[in-house]
């Protein structure tokens, strides 16, 4: 059937792949159907999602009501679908408040203040994660020196003499990314530096970054921000007056750095120790070996277990309100129980809570996953 | 085996290479070699501890400039983690070691001067796989030496060329075969001008179809009068190359002798034993 050649090599042919297992029925056969017990459970999902889906789709869209009004809008929604039905209404009418807090709330032609702050956040971030963008170290050296400084100015007012809104009076979806970023970009820097000293030689830089670490990581956030809201003012004079959001940024961001470190140092862990030598050996100092061996290596390791933390940061921001500041789902259920809305918003006050916690969430997943995978077929080891 | 693979290149398209390599009738007069009389690595009464396990044994070496040494011996014989010791990768704790005429200690400014002047190649290559061919070889120099970027860059082509990779500059370590990335690993230590060159068992992560052409580049290196001290079980290059054999076993240097009389002659009964096993086959 072969035939050979003297001096040559003989190589079978390939052949195509057999058709029975591509394609979508191919697909549900070995997914879905490859076993009783698989049937099975297919039929029971497939029963969940025909009780819970088509419900939440006539509830959230189809049956709800959308129109600019007041509360009676919401009602007569709720009368026609015989049940009750998501009040959009309210949320168009009360999303000012739900997303910039009691102040722009209620001084609704300044709103173009944290509108202009979060376009300039939402360019600089987008410049820094689009690929082949220029100057990318630089955006990122100048953003992390004068955001800060920028966001401050116009969203506070003072530095401008604009209407100034006092930090407590922040609130809404604004206050949730203002100690959201803080804490997660103050975080990094904290949780590089002290998950070196956790592996450092020097005793010392050692043992304090030990204690730092289990410190935060011991106590829960509410613990944490409880502490910098009740018990931190009762050790300094009554006049040295700690604005409340400063020290929970300052309680949140330490929290986090612990956390960042454990993240961080388990990476370090995981890669092989050749690496550090292979750095010793050529005659790099530490914080050159360091800088330009090791942590480039490292944080790309923690990227799922720092994106992890950062998710978690994002959403316990709602701790805030244990001392009184107002984030995004405070806001939500606060305006849901005022006279004017009571009873008909509450549920949805906290879907839309959700909805925007999720949009936020989700893409800061999809965002590491989108890293890992390019990070992995550039530099595959 | 070597001698074999080496062969087989000679009949493949490089003659000019294999001409180089026409060594055997060179290996005599090799021994003959007028070393220069100058200590470059000398280590005294060397001891060395792991908890309670004494892995160093009280060893005494001179390596002279210009001479290359080839350390065999069985596994767990201490011969990788005494020439880790000669850049400190390993701590000893009695005895004295000089590495161009630098005592080494527990200071940090004199080990940092020492690794400057010693190059280190690795079983596993630890290339920084997050760099490519190219920055791997730069970085050091950059950083180390201070050499302007574009220098570094031209040095490290010319030493790439060396080790006869230069068209992989721009890729990434993890793209290429395990020869090509130990012979980055050669040419990335080349890149520091080093005094001294440290080879820890260079060879026995790879491929047996890659061996030869780490060899060949070490032996290239060889022929420019290289300082090299090489942990190796091929013992077809340490015959061809060394000009001493050192075989360490538990711990001490059992025997050092000339390649010719260790390999037809042994002295020691513990030498000839691991002769016998690792050469009937």
């Amino acid at each position: 059937m072969f035939k050979t050649v003297p001096g040559k090599f003989n190589f079978l042919p390939a052949r195509s792949a057999p058709t029975a297992n591509s394609g979508i029925i191919g697909w549900a056969k070995t997914n879905l159907f490859s076993s009783p017990l698989n049937v099975l459970l297919t039929l029971i999902g497939m029963y969940l999602i025909y009780k819970t889906i088509p419900p939440f789709i006539s509830w959230a869209i189809i049956d709800a009501s959308w129109g600019y009004g007041d509360r009676t809008l919401c009602e007569q929604a709720n009368e026609a679908a015989g049940r009750s039905t998501a009040c959009w209404t309210y949320v168009r009418v009360r999303a000012e408040q739900i997303l910039f807090g009691p102040f722009y709330g209620q001084n609704t032609d300044e709103i173009w203040r944290p509108i202009l702050v979060f376009i300039v956040f939402a360019a600089i971030i987008a410049w820094l994660l689009t690929e082949r963008t220029p100057f990318k170290g630089y955006v990122a050296a100048f953003s992390l020196i004068f955001f800060p400084f920028f966001a401050f100015a116009f969203l506070h007012g003072e530095w401008l003499g604009l209407k100034i809104a006092p930090t407590g009076q922040w609130g809404g979806f604004m206050l949730t990314l203002v100690i959201a970023v803080t804490g997660i970009v103050a975080a990094l820097p904290i949780g590089i530096l002290m998950a070196l000293g956790r592996q450092s030689d020097l005793p010392v830089f050692k043992a304090l970054s030990v204690i730092f670490i289990e410190f935060w990581r011991g106590a829960p956030l509410v613990t944490v921000l409880f502490m910098a809201s009740v018990i931190f003012p009762l050790f300094f004079p009554a006049e040295v007056d700690f604005d409340k959001v400063a020290r929970a940024l300052i309680a949140i961001t330490l929290f986090q750095s612990a956390y960042t470190a454990e993240a961080i140092r388990g990476a370090l862990d995981a890669l092989p120790k050749g690496q550090g030598e292979a750095a010793d050996a050529l005659g790099l100092g530490y914080w050159h070996k360091t800088l330009f061996i090791i942590l480039p290596q490292a944080l790309k390791i923690s990227i799922p277990a720092i994106v992890n933390t950062f998710i978690e940061l994002f959403k316990d921001t709602s701790l805030v309100y244990i001392i009184g500041l107002l984030d995004l789902l405070q806001m939500s259920r606060a305006t849901a129980n005022s006279l004017e809305w009571r009873g008909v918003s509450d549920i949805t006050a906290f879907v839309f809570a959700a909805l925007i916690f999720f949009m936020f969430t989700s893409a800061m997943a999809a965002y590491s996953r989108n890293l890992e995978r390019k990070l992995d077929t550039e530099h595959k080891n | 085996m070597v001698k074999a693979t080496i062969k087989k290149e000679k009949s493949a398209a490089k003659p000019r290479a294999a001409a180089k390599r026409k060594a055997p009738a060179k290996a005599k007069t090799k021994i003959m070699r007028k070393l220069n009389t100058e200590v470059v690595v000398e280590l005294d009464h060397l001891n060395k501890w792991y908890g309670q396990f004494h892995v160093l044994k009280d060893i005494n070496l001179k390596v002279r400039k210009g001479e290359r040494i080839v350390i065999c011996g069985p596994s767990g014989s201490g011969k990788s983690t005494m020439i880790r010791c000669i850049n400190r990768l390993e701590e000893h704790q009695e005895g004295d070691l000089f590495v161009d005429g630098i005592l080494l200690t527990n200071d940090t400014k004199k080990i940092d001067e020492v690794r400057r002047e010693v190059g280190m190649v690795f079983q596993h290559f630890n290339l920084f796989p997050h760099l490519t061919v190219l920055e791997n070889c730069t970085l050091a120099p950059i950083w180390v030496r201070k050499t302007p970027k574009a220098e570094a860059e031209r040095a490290a082509m010319e030493y790439l060329e060396r080790v006869k990779i230069p068209e992989q500059a721009l890729k990434y370590p993890g793209q290429l075969s395990g020869g090509q990335q130990q012979r980055v690993a050669i040419a990335r230590s080349l890149c520091m001008n080093p005094k001294i060159m440290l080879f820890d068992e260079p060879t026995s992560a790879l491929d047996p179809e890659m061996i030869s052409e780490v060899l060949d580049v070490m032996i290239d290196l060889a022929n420019t009068g290289m300082t090299m001290v090489v942990v190796t079980h091929e013992m077809g290059f340490a015959r061809k190359v060394a000009d001493r054999v050192v075989f360490m076993d538990a711990g001490e240097i059992v025997e050092i002798n000339e390649p010719e009389e260790f390999f037809n002659n042994p002295k020691n009964d513990r030498t000839k034993l691991f002769l016998s096993q690792i050469l009937t086959h």
